[in-house]
């Protein structure tokens, strides 16, 4: 039977294919669409004004750099809690835990993690860091109450919580990559086992690590509903920013105890909770490009580094 | 006891001088220095306590999510969750299901917030099954290598929108694009959001999907062509027989997806907590009850606890998905490695 007589044959197969393709080129089409409608509204507006000013007349003019400043200031201190914690989680799952029943429990468990709602993060965030953790702080320090209200710190480490399943599951996808006669011929040169994680394995997993790392920042400052409660501000008039003084050398240095503005906050409250939602629509649109331009200028990042890794890995 | 040390150390530098090829020092031999041995160990035991983080944050939130919702329980009362007894002038009782906190006669119930939830939720998976597992199975099945190459993590760029991102674009766009459309009773509703909630279950549905077609042996497609079957044919009665499983926990987890989404159903479902299957009205769900609320909520009221309590429903609905989906996953997992 020749290929042709076969496709006149199937007809329903021929149907079915090209449906597939047809639904795969209309997703396509949507996402193009809403990010064509994006940017053709949004990129009137952008400008370096735009980007390095403050909001100005009751939020109707103005810039969103305050809000860009919170959202980095936040997934900086995120990262900084979360990276060590879930690159050593994932080093004691794929180096030293033999498959038990207590290793499955954790690993379950990373997975629930991922797919707790992001709502409950942020009553998490309230409820545990600062209800709790702040407010006992503030009880055993006699500060008052300094660290049992919103502020960064609180939401940094709620997000932590929140990435930490990306960090541990891709630095475990790294770590298991790297074979195994790499470690057997650290351990016959007479490396110890952290020897051997420190010079050997860490070091090939170095790229797949940061691909978690930027995917992990790329999904921190798009959340919105975790940062609710937790210390997004409607508007602030200045940057959370401390002068650090040592002698007479001063730095200026986030702080960690005030509130913030952020990215996606700021585009969720001009689009509901402004007192004029349509004449702020340009800076909507405006503010909604450079989240999503950052957003997926990470993403394409971690997808090429991590691309480089597996080609890297295909060639060992 | 460092001198003691050292004098160990120096000792066998001394040995190892004389005869080397004894000193060295593999995790397998018993010849390790003492000072080494306690290093590894604690760094190996630190290793272990940040092994357990997940699990720990998973009884935290756990503890303190009941903690505080427990107490919406001894103060309002379980059954006061599902309705509210109102007295009525001729002495009867009436069953009222309605969700009116702040109201001096004050009424908690879920049911309300629970049918807003599902009328997003439902609607957003069955559109995004449709669109998931097709897209899985083109990209699994029918693309070329190529361009799966491209198409993969354009699917990946899919998902990582933020979810306020489409809330908003829903919100000015989606909401006239329809409204032309279907003329509905509410210009945001139940429909919207679920368009909305598509978008983030859609990748999740596809990449899974492609997931699980792809860990279907080649073995399998081979006898299929073997045995003179179309493409089609060997899609259809081999692999996704053979994929079920994982097809249908990749729904499973999309569904998890769309009942804890909250930014987009806030923006785009209108927020009012109707009774009604009407798909066109609009609806409040859980996740934007308790976003909508907690800022001015006052801490330690009855209203407080209780969207504790609603993120208690909310954690162990999606809770059980995940976990379902994992013991199917696993399973499948079992059954393809031959």
């Amino acid at each position: 039977m020749s290929e042709l007589q076969l496709k006149k044959k199937d007809i329903t197969g021929f149907i079915f294919i090209n449906l597939t393709r047809l639904l795969f080129l209309f997703l396509l089409a949507v996402l193009a669409l809403v990010l064509a409608k994006i940017i053709i509204e949004g990129i009137g507006i952008i400008s370096p004004e735009f980007i390095f000013s403050s909001p100005k007349n009751n939020m109707t003019e103005g810039g969103i750099f305050p809000a860009i400043f919170g959202t980095v200031a936040v997934t900086f201190i995120m990262i900084l809690l979360s990276l060590p914690l879930g690159v050593s989680s994932a080093i004691y799952l794929n180096e030293y835990a033999k498959d038990t029943f207590f290793t499955r429990i954790i690993r379950t468990a990373v997975n629930n993690l991922a797919g707790v709602p992001s709502i409950v993060f942020g009553l998490f965030g309230l409820g545990f860091f600062i209800l709790f953790l702040g407010r006992k702080m503030d009880e055993v320090l006699q500060t008052g109450l300094l660290f049992g209200q919103p502020a960064i710190i609180w939401a940094s480490a709620t997000l932590a919580v929140l990435v930490l399943p990306i960090i541990i599951v891709s630095t475990l996808e790294a770590l298991n990559s790297v074979p195994k006669s790499h470690r057997d011929a650290s351990y016959g040169l007479g490396a110890t086992k952290w020897q051997t994680i420190k010079n050997v394995v860490l070091p090939q997993a170095r790229p797949g690590i940061l691909t978690g790392t930027i995917l992990a920042i790329s999904r921190g400052a798009g959340e919105t509903a975790p940062v609710l409660f937790l210390g997004a501000a409607f508007f602030l008039p200045n940057l959370p920013v401390v002068d650090l003084c040592i002698g007479n050398y001063c730095i200026p240095m986030i702080n960690p105890g005030e509130q913030f503005m952020y990215l996606a906050y700021h585009i969720f409250i001009l689009a509901t909770q402004s007192s004029n939602p349509t004449k702020t629509l340009p800076i909507q649109y405006g503010s909604t490009l450079v989240l999503i331009t950052l957003t997926f200028l990470l993403n394409i990042t971690a997808i090429i580094f991590r691309y480089r890794f597996r080609k890297i890995l295909g060639r060992l | 006891m460092e001198k003691e040390l050292n004098n160990q150390q120096n000792s066998l530098t001394e040995n190892e001088t004389k005869n080397h090829h004894q000193t060295y020092d593999s995790p397998f031999s018993r010849r390790i220095k003492k000072s080494t041995r306690v290093k590894e160990s604690i760094i190996k035991y630190f290793f272990v306590l940040n092994g357990t983080a997940a699990l720990i944050f998973i009884i935290l939130i756990f503890i303190f999510l009941f903690k505080e919702g427990f107490k919406a329980v001894e103060h309002i009362g379980l059954v006061d969750f599902i309705y509210h007894s109102r007295l009525l002038d001729d002495g009867t009782f009436k069953r009222v299901f309605e969700w009116y906190p702040t109201s001096e006669d004050a009424r908690y119930s879920l049911v309300p917030l629970i049918l807003g939830t599902l009328l997003t939720s439902i609607p957003a998976t069955i559109i995004s099954t449709f669109f998931g597992v097709g897209a899985g199975i083109y990209l699994s099945e029918i693309a070329n290598p190529k361009a799966k190459e491209i198409l993969k993590p354009i699917i990946e760029l899919f998902a990582g929108i933020p979810t306020v991102v489409l809330g908003f674009i829903m919100l000015v766009v989606g909401a006239s694009f329809f409204n032309d459309l279907f003329n509905p009773t509410n210009r945001l509703n139940a429909f919207i959001a679920a368009i909305g909630l598509s978008f983030v279950v859609i990748p999740v549905i596809a990449s899974l999907t492609e997931d699980a077609l792809h860990s279907i042996p080649n073995d399998l497609r081979m006898a299929s062509y073997g045995m003179g079957a179309t493409k089609w044919q060997t899609i259809s009665r081999v692999i996704l027989p053979a994929a079920f499983s994982g097809v249908s926990a990749s729904i499973l987890l999309g569904f998890g997806r769309a009942v804890g989404e909250t930014m987009i159903v806030l923006m785009a479902a209108g927020n009012a907590a109707n009774i009604s299957t009407n798909i066109f009205q609009s609806v409040r769900t859980m996740t934007a009850t308790i976003a909508a609320e907690m800022g001015e909520v006052s801490q330690g009221s009855d209203h407080y606890y209780s969207l504790f309590f609603i993120g208690i429903v909310l954690f162990s609905i999606t809770f059980l998905l995940n976990l379902i989906a994992e013991i199917i996953i696993n399973k499948m997992r079992k059954k393809n490695t031959f």
